[in-house]
């Protein structure tokens, strides 16, 4: 894995987790269309460069836990006519959830 | 018809380009990374070269043939599945990078995944090559994620209601290939003529692979 690091994991499958909403509004690793929805977590991916530094220049250390969370799509989408049974994963990092 | 004067400007815009050293903004702005790069000793041009012809030396066949062997071998389809990155190394992927990690997802009777990165364009490289400009479009970016059916159904891929259409946002330092369903009259069918039926955007999701009789001839 890439992982080399002692970080643990909060979270396990089946958990349910709150997307956090970023503050200022800006270009995160976490889409605004997903922030402040709630969802489950589905598979946790280990630890990972915080890419939120990387992009700052910086070695984005410490590595922060990667997450698949599910979200139902008519949770996410209001207007949304697919099946009920459809559902959306995204690849989310530990410092954007708390429990819900 | 094109006036002949307009044309004789267009051509002398060209010509100007030319003359002016050619390259674009962003052309440009590359050109000097690059020799900053090299300057300070970060990165040789036998480097780039060398990532570049390693990028193109990747084509959508990579991720056909391990879709084809998975279908006919369900002990590989079971590894590539559990152990993606061994897996795909011991079928003759040389070493793969530790980052991005290879995710791999079957379709099957009630599940269809289809793959977007709606921040920017992360897409399997390793196995499929460059993405398609498609793939990169803020219309399909956008419209993947809330309206996966309407996607899916422009690429030709029709999902009945009882099957669950998994959207899968690659977001960060996961990239996701789909192993499609196999399709049915092909029983008996070598991995060499499956191989013929696995598209690059069955394996992105978006569409089904060919149908036996969609197999181009030769």
């Amino acid at each position: 894995m890439s992982t080399q690091t002692n970080t643990e994991a909060k979270y396990k499958a089946g958990d349910r987790v709150r997307v956090l909403v970023g503050n200022p509004p800006g270009h995160y690793r976490t889409p605004e269309y997903i922030q402040g929805k709630t969802g489950t977590v589905q598979r946790v991916f280990g630890a990972f460069r915080n890419p939120e530094l990387l992009a700052q220049g910086k070695d984005g250390l410490p590595k922060k836990v990667l997450y698949s969370v599910g979200f139902p799509q008519r949770e996410v989408w209001a207007e949304y006519d697919g099946s009920p049974a459809d559902t959306l994963l995204l690849d989310i990092y530990e410092h954007w959830l708390e429990p819900a | 018809m094109s006036d002949p004067e307009e044309l004789h400007d267009h051509d002398e815009a060209e010509h100007e380009g030319i003359h002016k050293g050619g390259l674009p903004y962003y052309g440009k702005r590359v050109m000097a990374l690059e020799a900053l790069l090299e300057e300070k000793g970060i990165l040789t041009k036998d480097e780039i070269q060398q990532l570049i012809d390693q990028t193109d030396s990747v084509s959508p066949k990579n991720g056909a043939k391990v879709v084809a062997r998975a279908w006919v071998d369900p002990e590989y389809k079971a590894r590539l599945l559990s152990e993606p990155k061994k897996t795909l190394e011991e079928s003759g992927y040389g070493e793969l990078p530790e980052d991005p990690v290879i995710v791999v997802v079957e379709n099957n009777d009630d599940v269809r995944h289809l793959v977007v990165c709606t921040l920017c364009s992360c897409y399997p490289r390793a196995l499929l090559g460059r993405p398609p400009d498609w793939y990169k479009s803020l219309a399909y970016r956008s419209r993947a994620v809330d309206d996966p059916r309407g996607v899916m159904k422009e690429f030709g891929q029709h999902v009945p209601d009882s099957v669950e259409v998994r959207v899968l946002d690659s977001t960060a330092d996961i990239r996701y290939l789909v192993v499609p369903q196999r399709p049915e009259g092909t029983e008996g069918w070598s991995e060499d003529e499956l191989v013929k039926l696995v598209t690059r955007d069955s394996m992105i999701g978006a569409s089904e692979p060919l149908k036996p009789e969609q197999v181009p001839a030769g």
